[in-house]
């Protein structure tokens, strides 16, 4: 394998794009906390945003191909680091899902995980060559996804948990699914559903995750809790009309977290249809730019991780959009690229880094 | 096949990708529902989000005696509260909010923790009518402590001891059974109105409009801009024909006694005095009464919260003699009936005692007079018999007996005046002629309120002029306020000059010394009345009792007066419960009555006479828009007395503190 990897071949373009929607979080983020106990987060936001493009710099210039031959080694690393946070975690807000590290920052290896995820499914698909997938070989990949899944869970954090669904859910799909396994997937899915809110007796949510996930749907039931999240949500962005305007919604404090989880509804409510949709536009530019260089990469671990980080990408926007406009449940996912915290801003970058470094190899063989 | 080339399907790429644009095209479908479609809908929502209908209280009107000074007032009364949208630690805090409030900490901090689930906009009520060092306490925290607030109401302040309690009335926030009538139907829930006397008999008058402030809010409530005001429209001020220097001599005179005062001008209706003991603190109520007090209140076998001046209905005994006369002088009999009193007499087969044989005496020959300042039952046996049970009645419910007088107070009682037609009626039974004895001597089914009987004495007094008893004038009253009444103002009963002359002179006998209540007499005052002692339970059941129960039941006292004899310009009906004998209740109508005469006299009142100032506990003032010289700085009121000197009728209290300032 050469080694002629030049940053002529690094994805400006994409990066255009990613910085412009950087931009757009960071002037709302602004807006949103400019008069509260939260303002200048938006200075840090730029702070976390440079150190992400750093980042992302540095990632894409290890080569994936290394990372993937020692991936089993970063798996177990990651599943321990999650029993390590069952075991020693901080517990912040009835959850445990943070290691206090030595240098007095918090670590909150769900996260990481998900990387992880993306590049043990790429190195899982990688390496069959069947066009159908083998029911064994689907049980094995569930299984990858399955166990740090419930570590999440057991902490608890729904959200993190479900993202790593879609991981598993792109990998499977890409690495030759099978019609029965799909309709497996699906029923298992529906039975999961069913048990989880109707029979009592399973306990796998607590009960103001079931209430959470419930809630959107009625919100007038509720008009206190997660249904005046999404309520409040929903009037933030409806009142914002086709231009957008004032945003009392977002200055008078009723829409929840605006600059984290609902960043999307205060973006909606001041600058409108319009603007909201030019945001989904330039995701969806991000989104299709990313499957171009999936379709371009060298080799099929290349596909399977930059299909992963559109899977992932994919889901966060379908989720947390989803919540705004009142579609999903409140699950505590953040809109990538645009809400405020280090971490999410972190992980988008790296994420992108392992993007970049795939497609400046594609001409690497 | 194992090749390195082994691409991924790009079919299933591109199914990915159109995958992604339906995810898309939903999410662009949900912002074009809720920003194109509803927008119009969001929008006012969040307008009513953020705009907020603030009420600005309108204090109640206050109450003020006949002659302007002011017996109700209301007061600004501090509430604190718990604001929690604040970033501070509310439980690291509550050692020192407790302290400032003189609050339990662990009570404050269960507070918190039970309002944890709650909204965090509703701020949490932690103490009711703050004292003024508690509120300095709070002003002064401001900074360490921004959670805490204060919020304003106006409260009334009584009088304190109960003082005219009963006829006052207090007030209550609107129940949810008051807003399900259709008088109510304007209130809204949280309102305080009316719940028992001239509070609730007047309270379309003295509630006023509340105002409303369209103020800008923020999630948690707090304002953050003003978009307009109406100004609330205080409650109207209503005068009363009561006197406060008359009133603070009936409140005395029945102190440390059960029992009621009514005081009365009779050419007018004019209630001048009205006194019910045992009474209640109304001030307990204004904020919030414990459950337990009120039951407490509620069982007392003494009933404090009723007003026995309108609502104890008991057997008006001797003074009922004084209906019983006119009914025997106009039919024509009274005049020329002679009895011998042998301390008792036989009638319809049973032999029938009079009091004096209890002192093993009788009374010898009795004619009219004798028979009213001697009080002889056997004169009025023998006259009940030749009246006959519905010639009594006749005069009797002319009288007012068995009827409302249509006093505007809320609940009062109607007694009970038996006759023929009354007892088929009620019991479906004949009535029997023995029973008419009973009667006679205002015993027996007879059941009289104190404002009745004073009523009757004032219209034989007058001469057969029977007015409505009022506590408010319609000419002092606001305009559009009119009171319910179902019953004329004024009313003649024919009664003869002479026989008027008969019954009024023999009255005035009552106070001299030959007379039931010799010692009551007040020197050159024109004083005329009858005592009554009324059994509570039968002879024939007090015989069986043993001396405790005796001592229990012992007898009522009446006395109803009037000054002067004829055509009098107050009557006084006191009532004395287990006060045996009427000529103690003789001794509180006199005081009463002193009292008056006193103050027509021009002679300096109780109050003008106090070297300090006389306590009763409202802030007097006379009347002005806002309590005339009277301010209020940091929780206190202050008079400037300066501005305002002391006359013989105005003095000017402080509340709670009873001090001056």
């Amino acid at each position: 394998m050469s080694r002629y990897v030049s940053f002529r071949d690094f994805d400006w373009l994409l990066l255009i794009f990613v910085l412009m929607i950087c931009g757009l979080g960071v002037m709302e983020i602004r807006s949103a906390t400019v008069h509260t106990k939260f303002a200048g987060s938006h200075i840090r936001q730029i702070y976390w945003v440079v150190g992400g493009v750093g980042m992302m710099f540095l990632v894409s210039l290890v080569n994936y191909q290394a990372l993937l031959d020692r991936i089993h080694w970063f798996y177990i690393a990651g599943v321990a680091s999650l029993m390590a946070v069952l075991l020693f975690g901080q517990r912040f807000l009835g959850a445990k899902r943070w290691i206090k590290m030595p240098g007095g920052n918090h670590f909150q290896p769900s996260e990481w995980v998900k990387l992880i995820l993306i590049l043990a499914m790429a190195k899982f698909f990688a390496d069959l060559r069947h066009r159908e997938l083998s029911w064994p070989d689907f049980m094995k990949a569930g299984a990858i996804v399955v166990i740090p899944m419930l570590l999440v869970l057991k902490q608890p954090d729904l959200g993190t948990a479900l993202t790593y669904i879609p991981i598993a859910v792109m990998g499977v799909f890409l690495g030759g699914m099978q019609w029965k396994q799909g309709l497996l997937v699906a029923v298992l899915a529906g039975i999961a559903v069913v048990a989880v809110f109707f029979i009592p007796q399973v306990h796998v949510l607590k009960g103001y995750q079931k209430q959470r996930l419930t809630s959107f749907q009625h919100p007038e039931d509720d008009p206190q809790g997660t249904g005046y999240q999404v309520e409040q949500s929903k009037i933030a962005v409806g009142s914002g009309g086709l231009w957008g305007g004032k945003g009392s919604q977002t200055h008078g404090a009723f829409l929840p977290v605006p600059q984290t989880d609902f960043i999307f509804a205060a973006f909606s409510e001041e600058h409108g249809f319009v603007g909201a949709l030019g945001v989904l536009l330039l995701y969806f530019i991000v989104l299709m730019r990313l499957t171009q260089n999936a379709q371009t990469a060298p080799d099929r671990a290349g596909t399977f991780v930059v299909m992963g980080v559109v899977a992932v990408l994919s889901f966060h926007i379908l989720v947390n959009v989803g919540m705004v406009v009142g579609f999903m449940p409140v699950t505590g996912i953040p809109l990538p690229l645009m809400s405020y915290g280090g971490s999410s801003v972190l992980f988008m970058f790296l994420a992108l880094g392992m993007v970049m470094n795939v497609r400046m190899r594609r001409f690497v063989n | 096949m194992f090749s390195r080339d082994d691409k991924v399907s790009a079919i299933r790429l591109t199914a990915a990708q159109y995958m992604i644009l339906a995810i898309f095209l939903m999410l662009a479908y949900g912002l074009w529902k809720l920003q194109v479609m509803e927008s119009g809908y969001y929008a006012s929502a969040a307008e009513k989000n953020r705009i907020r209908n603030v009420p600005i209280l309108a204090p109640r009107g206050k109450i003020l005696d006949r002659e302007g000074r002011v017996i109700v007032d209301n007061y600004p009364s501090f509430s604190a509260l718990l604001l929690r949208d604040s970033s501070r630690d509310l439980n690291a805090d509550a050692d020192l909010i407790a302290q400032g409030l003189h609050l339990d900490p662990t009570e404050v901090r269960t507070r918190i923790r039970r309002f944890a689930s709650m909204p965090q906009y509703q701020p949490i009520f932690l103490k009711e009518d703050i004292t003024p060092d508690e509120l300095a306490f709070i002003d002064a925290h401001r900074n360490e402590l921004p959670e805490l607030d204060t919020i304003v109401a106006h409260r009334r302040l009584y009088p304190r001891n109960g003082f005219m309690a009963h006829l006052i009335g207090y007030v209550g926030e609107v129940t949810e059974d008051m807003l399900n009538q259709p008088q109510f139907e304007l209130y809204n829930p949280g309102d305080v109105v009316g719940v028992s006397g001239v509070e609730r008999q007047y309270n379309n008058a003295l509630m006023g409009k509340n105002g409303a402030r369209r103020a800008l809010v923020n999630s948690h409530g707090r304002e953050v801009g003003l978009l307009g005001e109406t100004d609330a429209i205080p409650g109207k001020q209503l005068k009363l024909t009561l006197d406060i220097d008359l009133q603070i001599a009936a409140e005395e005179a029945l102190e440390g006694k059960n029992g009621a005062i009514v005081a009365m001008d009779p050419r007018t209706g004019e209630i001048l005095a009205m006194v019910s003991r045992p009474t209640f603190d109304p001030q307990s109520f204004s904020v919030r009464v414990s459950r337990d007090q009120w039951s407490k209140l509620v069982n007392d076998e003494d009933h404090p919260l009723m007003n026995k001046a309108i609502q104890a209905q008991l057997a008006p005994g001797s003074t009922f003699k004084i209906i019983m006369a006119t009914a025997g002088l106009q039919e024509g009999i009274a005049q020329d009936l002679h009895v011998n009193c042998t301390g008792g007499g036989t009638f319809y087969g049973r032999y029938f005692k009079c009091w004096i044989a209890a002192r093993h005496q009788t009374h010898g020959p009795v004619d009219i007079v004798k028979g009213i300042y001697q009080s002889c039952d056997v004169f009025f046996y023998t006259l009940g018999e030749k009246l006959g049970i519905d010639r009594i009645a006749k005069y009797a419910m002319a009288l007012g007996m068995g009827q409302k007088t249509g006093i505007d107070l809320p609940q009062e009682a109607s007694g009970v005046m038996p006759s023929e037609e009354w007892k088929i009626k009620n019991f479906k039974q004949k009535w029997f002629a023995g029973e008419t004895i009973s009667v006679s001597i205002g015993q027996g089914a007879v059941a009289a309120t104190p404002i009745q009987m004073a009523r009757a004495f004032a219209a034989i007094a007058s001469g057969g002029r029977m007015v409505r008893p009022h506590v408010t004038n319609p000419t002092d009253l606001p305009p559009g306020i009119v009171p319910a009444q179902n019953v004329p103002d004024e009313v003649t009963i024919p009664i003869d000059p002479k026989n008027w002359e008969i019954i009024t002179d023999a009255m005035a006998q009552v106070v001299s010394p030959v007379g039931t209540a010799g010692a009551s007499a007040i020197k050159d005052v024109d004083m005329a009345g009858k005592t009554g002692s009324a059994q509570t339970v039968s002879n024939a059941l007090k015989a069986k009792m043993s001396a405790s129960d005796k001592a229990k039941y012992k007898d009522n006292g009446w006395f109803v007066g009037v000054e002067p004899r004829r055509n009098p310009e107050i009557v006084v009906c006191a009532l004395f419960e287990e006060g045996e004998h009427g000529s103690l209740a003789a001794h509180v109508v006199s005081d009463v009555i002193k009292a008056y005469v006193e103050k027509q006299r021009r002679l300096p009142t109780k109050m003008a006479k106090s070297a300090g100032n006389a306590e009763i506990g409202a802030v007097w003032t006379e009347p002005g828009p806002d309590g005339g010289e009277q301010t209020l700085q940091g929780g206190h009121f202050f008079v400037d007395v300066a501005k305002r000197p002391l006359t013989a009728s105005t003095q000017y209290l402080v509340p709670s503190t009873g001090k001056m300032q």
